[in-house]
């Protein structure tokens, strides 16, 4: 991590949907903020002396990914993760923030964790965005001091990982939450019918001999969780969404108007539940992935809109808590790192353009958070990626920079990277040479 | 079946990864090996200076005592470990328990755990034969071969028979491997229970499912009742043993829907009077005990052909 006055990003393509731009140029970054973007035609007028020029050769300019749906384990569970190591790969995956839920040991819940996390946040490697409970201790019975989160520094509110059961608690949060303007963000899930579920529940479930989580049990909670938006006129955000029926409640929920948005993970639009064969406790996750049919469904979610963000759910586990017997083994895989690569799959694939991909992992999920970030424009922070869409690795795991190294795509070849990293002008990643 | 047909499996993890001349060699190998069990001297030197080891993490009498009296009577050495995976108690993990006695140079390990794919897990982490009698709701294969055989041996051939299994086709891993065992040898099974015990997309693995036990039961050449619980992990499956009984209890009357000379099979232990009318389990068309006395000679063919059938 270095600090230079003054970087220009020479040559690349610029892609900012935020000010409808997607052109061949040039970025200057000054003090931490985007002075000047010229596009290949401009001259590029009058430039600092001491300036850090970077040739980027067409590669990809596009503001910082934000990813609003992050474990980073600390406090409680820095075996895991820290704030630290967490945002290191965030900064490696081209992040320049994440949103970190509050399921940690103890659960951020009140304004002093929050301080904590934001304190371990200054030296971070990307921008922090505390989540709150909902409820005090992620217990489901009563509210949390949403107001005094909101000062101390959070942004949004869930009791993400224990889905909200009682919907007169949901609906009094999205009341509640509308007076201090923090997101609601839900975790849908009927926990009576996912309940001992390992993965989910068709003939892959039968015949390995696990206790299957049907798409229902997500499915049914969506419809609630619509409702009570659709009741309340409150903004809902729907987290990690796996299914095709989802996917139809939300799409004729959006066009009735209700206020809300949703976002899946990489893994739902790139694997299925056929990754858990072998009982490969890195293909298990709530919830789980699930079949083709839904794969297909949530790709055109993303391309029509329905789908407006995409968030990696990146959750951390050390081999005491996955190397296990597989209906043992936690739920979670890790997604910083591998983000960019499958998501540029779905843009090689030509479901979605350039801009979109921009859309679904930086302007809409700053937009949905509230929160800067997610543009290029003049005078905005210098948060920045710079992908190469055609570098091909192959996933190591002593590449990882994340201390939990529990992802099924290790090993796997895959195409495109975040290859520069700026957060407020400073380098937080580099795999340029100088 | 050729005798030159070579066994490749150094795991039997489950029916699901054997193929047909597999389970046929197994069957053959176990009926040639019956005879030893009848012997006044009941031990051949096959597996001489060999040691096995059944580690168990459920409490089991018949499965691990069936495992140890085959073991022994191919003389081989045998230890039994009983190990508890209690999830409150953060003990050694299974890799663990399982390396440190693979570095006391086993050469089968026999495990049985309450985890579906827990062989599977341990067959990736050790060089150990492992053959799995047991693992969660998944498989258990020496009991689907020693029903394969039971079946064979009264009924001539498999192939063309109607099978009836009924109760907890969910939770029996005993079920899980018989529909496959038996599917893959040409007869047809069929499956009746409460719904709540019928798991999703079960007629995949090659299952007819039957809303009704008569059914099931009508013109089956095997009726098996399966041991049920009430409930399982805070999940309710059934109302009452009574009212399981009334409906999906095997008694007489059930049985003589079967066809004439019909097997009526069990995986055991029995809960009398719930799956199974007591008069039933000890008529003459039971073959409980035959099972019981097959599942020696199938262990026996198992041990010797992982460890290459020499
Ligand atoms: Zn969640």
């Amino acid at each position: 991590m270095s600090m230079v006055q003054a970087i220009l990003l020479k040559n690349g393509r610029i892609i900012d949907p935020a000010n409808k731009l997607d052109k061949k140029g040039s970025l200057l970054v000054e003090k931490g903020r985007i002075t000047a973007v010229f596009t290949a035609r401009q001259k590029t007028g009058p430039l600092p002396k001491k300036l850090f020029s970077i040739d980027l050769q067409g590669k990809w300019v596009v503001p910082g990914l934000i990813d609003m749906h992050v474990h980073l384990r600390e406090p409680g569970e820095e075996h895991k993760e820290t704030i630290e190591s967490g945002t290191l790969a965030a900064a490696a995956g081209g992040f320049t923030a994440v949103a970190c839920m509050p399921n940690t040991i103890p659960v951020n819940d009140c304004q002093s964790v929050t301080r904590l996390i934001l304190e371990k946040a200054a030296s971070a490697s990307a921008r922090v965005y505390p989540v709150g409970a909902i409820s005090k201790g992620s217990h489901g019975k009563i509210l949390a001091e949403f107001g005094e989160m909101k000062q101390a520094g959070a942004v949004a509110l869930t009791d993400d990982g224990k889905p909200v059961t009682d919907s007169q608690l949901l609906r009094r949060a999205l009341e509640y939450a509308s007076n201090h303007k923090m997101l609601v963000i839900s975790h849908s899930e009927d926990s009576g019918l996912s309940r001992n579920g390992a993965m989910n529940e068709g003939f892959i479930s039968t015949s390995m001999g696990l206790n299957g989580i049907p798409h229902i049990a997500e499915e049914i909670m969506v419809y609630r969780d619509l409702a009570l938006a659709d009741y309340t006129g409150c903004h809902l955000h729907l987290a990690h969404i796996s299914t095709r029926e989802s996917i139809n409640l939300i799409r004729q929920a959006k066009k009735n108007g209700v206020p809300v948005s949703a976002e899946t993970a990489p893994h739902y639009f790139t694997l299925t539940e056929e990754a858990v064969k072998g009982y490969n406790t890195n293909a298990k996750m709530n919830p789980p992935l699930r079949t083709p049919k839904d794969r297909a469904a949530i790709i055109k979610a993303i391309q029509d809109g329905t789908i407006d963000a995409i968030a990696t759910d990146h959750a951390p586990h050390s081999v005491l808590e996955k190397d296990i017997e597989f209906d043992q083994a936690a739920n979670g895989i890790i997604g910083l790192e591998t983000a960019v690569p499958l998501t540029l799959a779905l843009f090689r694939k030509g479901h979605i353009d350039a801009s979109r991909l921009v859309q679904l992992l930086s302007s809409n999920p700053a937009r949905i958070l509230g929160v800067e970030g997610g543009s290029l424009g003049i005078g905005a922070e210098a948060d920045i990626a710079v992908i190469d869409p055609e570098l091909h690795f192959v996933l190591q795991e002593q590449d990882i920079l994340s201390k939990g190294k529990n992802s099924p795509f290790i090993g796997a070849r895959l195409q495109g990277k975040a290859v520069l990293t700026l957060c407020g002008g400073r380098i937080t990643h580099n795999l340029l040479s100088p | 079946m050729s005798s030159e047909y070579l066994f490749a499996h150094k795991h039997i993890l489950g029916l699901d990864h054997l193929s047909v001349p597999d389970i046929e060699l197994i069957l053959n190998t176990a009926e040639s090996f019956k005879e030893i069990s009848t012997r006044a001297i009941k031990k051949v030197p096959v597996l001489r200076g060999k040691t096995v080891v059944t580690l168990f993490f459920e409490p089991s009498t018949r499965t691990r005592l069936s495992f140890d009296i085959a073991a022994k009577r191919m003389s081989a050495d045998t230890f039994s470990i009983s190990a508890s995976t209690s999830s409150t108690t953060k003990g050694e993990t299974l890799a663990d328990t399982a390396r440190n006695i693979e570095a006391m140079m086993p050469d089968i390990l026999i495990m049985r755990h309450p985890s579906s794919g827990a062989c599977h897990y341990l067959a990736k982490h050790i060089r150990t034969s492992v053959i799995n009698a047991g693992d969660g709701t998944h498989e258990h294969p020496s009991q689907g071969l020693l029903d394969l055989m039971t079946v064979k041996e009264h009924k001539g051939e498999i192939s063309g028979l109607k099978i009836a299994i009924i109760g907890d086709i969910s939770h029996s891993r005993v079920a899980h491997s018989d529909i496959i065992g038996f599917s893959k040898m040409g007869a047809h099974v069929f499956v009746s229970g409460p719904a709540t015990l019928i798991p999703k997309k079960i007629e995949r693995l090659g299952a007819t499912v039957c809303t009704t036990m008569a059914e099931a039961v009508s013109d089956a050449d095997v009726v098996m009742p399966l041991r049920i619980q009430t409930e399982r992990q805070n999940d309710p499956l059934i109302p009452s043993f009574r009212e399981y009984a009334t409906f999906f209890g095997i008694n007489r009357q059930v049985l003589q829907t079967a066809r004439p000379g019909a097997l009526l099979m069990h995986p055991g232990p029995i809960n009398r009077g719930v799956e199974l009318a007591p008069d039933v389990a000890d008529s003459a068309q039971s073959v409980i005990l035959d099972q019981v006395t097959n599942g020696v000679a199938i262990r026996m063919a198992l041990m010797y052909l992982v460890l290459g059938g020499k």
